[in-house]
């Protein structure tokens, strides 16, 4: 015998400690009479007491807690205090150390055109249908797409086994001259690399507008990765690539 | 000081419409005595939302920052309702940014949609459950219903949040909040019971 329809709303309740003592009254009277009802009041604490169960709950995990830990609004007294917004403090360290790098070695103003060019790039290409030309996982595929489309031959290591799929590549513009872009991705964040032909040049990394950047040479080539990933992956997205590429 | 409309624009109505300064050290002893503690509830009902393990640890993270900046404008009686509500939201543009991202990346390759597309099975519960541990097969059959049910289900019985503080959350009346329970728990009986389904069949066949 099912429950009574107009009564099952109201045992959900009852188990649950949700109803006045006047419907407990009129519920429970209700239940010693009807077998039904008894019978879907077993069912409900039966499915209670399995989600109940221990193990059933997740517990944010160690990994998570530490990010937590590691950010700096949350984690210190000392971060809330600075005066910064909000919206910079996280890769805070990062970018004070690269704003300081900048001040000490920066010679021409150009450079800080090819920054603000990088970020809006990277901006740009997040728009739909904006983000690659060739849209593949497979770096077989990527690399010679290149081929014809630019003089020179940018490494295409394959890294999702690092955290970072390859997501595919593009041609983009930075300070007129034609580069590179190969776009790999991080959980739903996309890093865009920039490729060009390029010798010295120091590494670098700063945090502009929230975007983290990081510039290296390797081959003749220079590499400029920008994304919205925390500074810490993309240093770590930059070792992956250097050890892959070579 | 206001934040940039980078962060504004990803805000989402029930958060508040200004974008506060970031709270100052007073309010930030608030924040991790009233707040931090509900981590592991925030972090459970990311993880059954978003069906996701890596996604769920990006979207707590992402709701502790939003429920950070906005603490100031926290007025509520339920700190941890409060902060379910914006895990809550973040769970939805996580989603739609995930579907979005679809889009771009056009595969040639099933792997790409496997790592991209966030898994949104919806087996039949029954199916989903079968030859599992107690314990998997329970959080598997909690997963495979549909959301509405499934946020109400974990809300209550997993979090143990009252039927106002579940409205709070999701921004619906009680009584949808409790025909929502009744369905989700309805269809966890049918999975998770099955004697008792069969029991309950035979004496209606009889009766």
């Amino acid at each position: 015998m099912p429950a009574c329809a107009d009564q099952e709303l109201l045992l959900g309740a009852l188990i649950d400690g949700e109803l006045d003592a006047a419907n407990v009254a009129m519920v429970e009277g209700h239940i010693a009479r009807c077998e039904g009802c008894r019978g879907e009041i077993e069912r409900l604490h039966a499915v209670r007491n399995l989600l109940g169960g221990e193990g059933v709950r997740y517990a944010a995990p160690q990994s998570l807690a530490a990010r937590i830990a590691a950010t700096p609004e949350l984690a210190s007294r000392a971060a809330n205090e600075s005066r910064l917004p909000g919206w910079l403090a996280p890769g805070l360290a990062g970018a004070v150390a690269a704003s300081l790098a900048m001040v000490a070695l920066l010679p021409p103003s150009s450079q800080s055109i090819v920054d603000e060019q990088l970020v809006s790039s990277h901006v740009r290409s997040l728009q739909p249908g904006h983000l690659t030309d060739v849209q593949t996982t497979n770096q077989h595929i990527v690399k010679p797409w290149f081929n014809g489309r630019i003089d020179f031959a940018p490494p295409v290591p394959e890294l999702a086994d690092k955290g970072f799929p390859l997501a595919g590549g593009r041609l983009d513009s930075i300070d007129g001259k034609t580069v590179a872009a190969i776009v790999y991705h991080r959980r739903l964040h996309t890093v865009n690399l920039y490729v060009w032909p390029g010798e010295g040049g120091r590494e670098r990394a700063f945090v502009r507008d929230g975007f983290a950047v990081r510039e290296w040479t390797r081959g003749g080539l220079r590499f400029a990765a920008v994304s919205d990933i925390p500074a810490g992956e993309l240093e770590q997205f930059e070792q992956s690539f250097v050890q892959r590429a070579g | 000081m206001h934040a940039p409309s980078l962060f504004t624009s990803r805000r989402t109505a029930s958060e508040g419409s200004a974008p506060g300064s970031p709270p100052g050290a007073g309010q930030g002893q608030e924040f991790r005595r009233l707040i931090l503690p509900h981590l592991d509830g925030a972090y459970d009902l990311a993880r059954y939302l978003t069906r996701d393990p890596v996604l769920s640890e990006d979207v707590v993270q992402d709701a502790m920052l939003r429920a950070f900046r906005a603490f100031g404008q926290f007025r509520g009686t339920s700190a941890r309702a409060w902060l379910f509500a914006i895990v809550r939201n973040c769970c939805r543009t996580a989603q739609a940014r995930g579907r979005a991202g679809l889009t771009l990346v056009v595969a040639d390759d099933s792997e790409a949609h496997a790592a991209t597309e966030q898994a949104d099975p919806a087996p039949n519960p029954e199916e989903a459950v079968s030859r599992q541990s107690d314990i998997e097969r329970v959080r598997a059959a909690i997963e495979a219903i549909p959301e509405p049910f499934r946020e109400a289900v974990v809300l209550r019985d997993l979090e143990d949040l009252s039927y106002a503080e579940i409205a709070e959350v999701t921004g619906v009346p009680v009584g949808t909040v409790m025909s929502r329970l009744s369905r989700g728990r309805g269809l966890l009986a049918k999975a998770l019971l099955p004697e008792a389904n069969a029991e309950s069949d035979q004496s209606r066949s009889v009766k």
